[in-house]
């Protein structure tokens, strides 16, 4: 149903030559595509990791040296990355598969469609204020008989920390780049249409 | 005027700094109070010869060899890897006796590798490891597998290169002693050749001329391999009946002498020593002869004869009796001077390469003459087990007089020849004739490098194969005598890297080994062992290479009590084991599964019980059980035995034996 509507639409919309549908459906793919990439990665650089280990954090799950973060930070008393942000976890897909669907349809809803971009404008910083929350709840919960006892911290959301022997360097990926440029085309759009 | 005052001293200035910005350079102080260069050359006393050795040998921290070399670890029953040009040592492979490192020999699977070696009752705490033989496809090192016998017990082992440790003992069951352990071209075919002749079948029979003529023998198996399953299999392979002489080293033939062996051997003469009855000692006796035989053996024929139903089987191999290896065309001799070693056959497969010790030549037979003295048969005789002997000026294609004590050959990609000489303690370049030289340039003797003292074996970058290296060559000495401080009367053996790029051949290193004497050494390309850094996944059995049924991971630990067998599956992860505390009662079967479930490169544990002869070595992902019984009450520590992390000697717990 909705794959024929946009069909139509990306006909009539180059028929018209508008934008605003070039512009919308580039917006869902991007977000849709998004959903398959780290948003971020926060990498862990210390003298006996020569690579460095990188924990990349998708929607869905914490990918990468995951793993190993989670026995390193088992000394200091962090839980492990897999119990963080259960609830996101689960919506995730259906939320971004959500957004996309509102964005690439928005041009046939008139203005009620620029109401239907706006959670797509606000999501990034959505994103961010959460991986914020998280890194925050993570780095105050830590079990107090853990064997090594540090004072809570809170990781730097983007950046350079330090943590013992741990330099981390955290900073956005693909996936979260893919978001904000749909933030941005949806941003565009409902700017350009409430002007209209 | 008053520019010119400032002219000269600017100058000067200019001069210093240049001076100073050069000899920093070249000089290379790192800082006040850092030697420079050139005065580390000077207080050392080296030579530019020397220095440039040093510096060709170096290899920065941090940067990888460019080769490994496999050698045989003696007498310490293990294989010892060696990076090249620096000659650093980077494992010991426990293989014919127990690695208390690796946890070889302690786990059920280990024991299992060396009870496969062991006779009814006999419990072997050593072997004598002297060649191994990396796994060839098209006769070119392929990497994936590693052979070695053990001389004293007459055992093959088969070593995977995935993990670098052994899977496999097979123990020739007719036989007391072995030389060595060559492979086919492609490896379908591992060769052992028995050293001391005994009596056949295995049994009792008095020492005495007559008994020894008749029912004394040497035997030649062919162990066939499975590479798809990565073992030797007993059921497939044979063995040839040979007359009661010391066979000694062997080589495959390849490309146009494919389907053919060569096997050296002495003590022709049948001596069996009887120094207080007043006969010639052993060594008098075995060298009486000036010659004594090549053995030229046809196996593709040997193998047909076999799968005709041809052989007998003696003690669960197939044994292709001498008299039928004789009438079936499989077995030929060729006169060889007196007490030879090595027999090596040339990259294309045309010539082999004999080294008689005790003659100044080496003998080099071409593959061709022999094929037509076959058909010719242009025999000078037969030896008392009426095996035909080939004329000797019928199948010898050079002699090549090389220096005293010619022992062992190898080649280089050039078409040159090295030849360790034992007796002049040097090592021989010479020339192949043709296709690899021709004219005047072939059969020449072009250079001798001394080496520190009486060499055995060397090595070559991938010397034996069909398209030898080059590059670097190792002569494996026996004597060290004054190259190093000695460490009491037990002298370290002496492994020396020698450059063979060049037209003259130059020294570059000694290496002392202080554990065993190595006999033989492979040379391959780093590139060409693709060795797992972490078992692939979490649960490996490393017998079986295959996911281990008793593995466990995090959260499915547990202790079972079955009667008087008490089972615990049990993780390992810094830094803790799970469980860590094991109860039983004295006389108790313990069973541990042991799995390492990290899955970081290097985050190894290892795994000892106090006073129970028991010590793991779990690398990443790998599964192993112990089996022991609680025969003491008592209360046992358990630790990890791999220094794992800062939390390591935490990482412990308790086995409760109770009375």
């Amino acid at each position: 149903m909705a794959l024929a509507a946009m069909r139509e639409s990306l006909a009539r919309a180059r028929a018209r030559s508008d934008g605003r549908w070039v512009r919308s459906l580039a917006a869902a793919a991007l977000l849709g595509l998004s959903l398959l990439m780290p948003y971020w990665r926060v990498t862990l650089y210390a003298p006996q990791y020569p690579g460095g280990l990188r924990a990349d954090i998708y929607l869905t799950r914490v990918g990468g040296d995951a793993r190993e973060i989670d026995i390193l930070n088992h000394y200091i008393g962090m839980k492990s990355l897999s119990l963080a942000a259960p609830l996101e976890r689960r919506l995730a897909v259906p939320l971004v598969l959500g957004g996309v669907l509102a964005v690439g349809s928005a041009p046939l809803f008139g203005r009620l469609g620029l109401l239907l971009q706006a959670p797509a404008v606000v999501f990034p910083v959505g994103v961010v204020a959460d991986l914020a929350y998280w890194l925050w709840r993570f780095g105050h919960s830590l079990d107090p008989s853990a064997p090594i006892r540090v004072e809570p911290f809170m990781p730097p959301v983007i950046g350079r920390g330090t943590v013992m022997q741990f330099t981390t360097v955290a900073a956005p990926r693909w996936g979260f780049l893919l978001a904000v440029a749909t933030a941005a085309l949806a941003l565009y759009n409902v700017v350009t249409g409430w002007r209209r | 005027m008053r520019r010119h005052r400032w002219l000269i001293p600017g100058i000067l200035g200019l001069a210093v700094a240049l001076v100073a910005a050069v000899a920093g350079r070249w000089g290379a102080s790192a800082g006040p109070g850092q030697p420079t260069l050139q005065e580390v050359i000077r207080a050392r006393g080296l030579t530019p010869d020397q220095v440039l050795a040093a510096v060709q040998t170096y290899v920065p921290p941090g940067k990888y060899d460019e080769y490994l070399m496999f050698s045989s670890g003696g007498q310490s029953g293990q294989v010892l890897v060696y990076g090249l040009p620096s000659m650093r040592l980077l494992r010991v492979i426990g293989v014919f006796a127990p690695e208390p490192w690796q946890g070889y020999g302690f786990s059920k699977e280990s024991r299992e590798i060396l009870a496969g070696g062991e006779g009814k009752g006999e419990s072997l705490a050593w072997g004598d490891t002297h060649h191994p033989a990396l796994s060839e496809t098209k006769g070119e090192y392929d990497g994936q597998y590693l052979f070695i016998n053990d001389k004293a017990n007459a055992r093959i082992a088969v070593i995977d290169l995935r993990d670098f440790s052994t899977k496999q003992i097979v123990r020739n069951p007719n036989a007391y002693s072995n030389h060595g352990a060559v492979v086919s071209p492609d490896t379908d075919y591992v060769l052992e050749a028995t050293q001391y002749a005994a009596p056949f079948p295995p049994g009792y029979r008095a020492l005495s001329q007559e008994a020894y003529n008749q029912h004394y023998r040497g035997l030649v198996t062919f162990w066939r391999f499975d590479r798809a399953r990565g073992r030797i299999d007993p059921a497939r392979s044979f063995q040839i009946e040979v007359p009661p002489y010391w066979q000694d080293l062997a080589d495959f033939g390849r490309l146009e002498s494919d389907g053919w062996a060569f096997i050296n051997s002495f003590n022709t003469e049948r001596a069996i020593g009887g120094t207080l009855d007043k006969q010639p000692p052993m060594e008098i006796g075995a060298s009486a002869r000036d010659v004594d035989y090549l053995h030229i053996i046809n196996y593709r024929r040997a193998a047909e004869l076999v799968a005709q139903g041809r052989a007998r089987t003696v003690n669960g191999i197939k044994v292709l009796s001498l008299r039928d290896a004789v009438e079936g065309g499989v077995l030929y001799f060729a006169p060889e001077p007196k007490s030879p070693h090595g027999v090596d056959v040339a990259p294309r497969g045309d010539y082999i390469v004999v080294g008689g010790k005790l003659d100044p030549n080496v003998t080099v037979y071409s593959f061709r003459k022999i094929q037509q003295a076959v058909r010719d048969r242009a025999f000078s005789g037969r030896d008392p087990y009426g095996v035909p002997i080939l004329a000797f000026d019928r199948v010898v294609a050079a002699q090549v007089k090389v220096g005293l004590g010619p022992l062992h050959t190898q080649f280089d990609d050039r078409g040159n020849a090295y030849t360790s000489l034992f007796l002049d303690s040097a090592v021989a370049k010479w020339t192949l004739g043709e296709p690899y030289h021709r004219g005047g340039d072939a059969w020449k003797l072009v250079d001798t490098l001394p080496v520190q003292y009486n060499i055995g074996h060397l090595a070559t970058v991938m010397g034996d194969t069909a398209r030898p290296g080059g590059k670097y060559l190792v002569a494996l000495n026996k004597w060290s005598v004054d190259q190093y401080r000695n460490v009491g009367p037990l002298f370290p053996q002496n492994l020396q890297l020698i450059d063979i790029s060049g037209e003259k051949m130059r020294l570059l290193s000694n290496t002392p080994v202080g554990l065993a004497e190595p006999h033989l050494a492979q040379i391959i390309p780093l590139e060409r062992v693709t060795s797992w850094a972490v078992y692939p996944q979490v649960g490996i059995n490393p017998l079986t290479m295959q996911p281990d049924p008793q593995a466990v991971t995090a959260g499915k630990e547990r202790i079972e009590r079955r009667g008087r067998t008490v089972e615990v599956w049990m993780t390992a992860m810094r830094s803790h084991f799970t469980p860590d505390r094991i109860r039983a009662k004295k006389g108790d079967t313990v069973i541990i599964h042991i799995t390492n479930i990290e899955r970081a490169k290097d985050a190894i544990h290892g795994f000892a019980i106090d006073r129970h002869n028991i010590n793991l070595s779990l690398e990443p992902g790998k599964t192993e059980t112990v089996i022991f019984t609680a025969d003491r009450a008592g209360v046992f520590p358990f630790y990890c035995t791999e220094f794992c992390s800062a939390l390591h000697l935490e990482m412990a717990g308790y086995l409760e034996v109770e009375p």
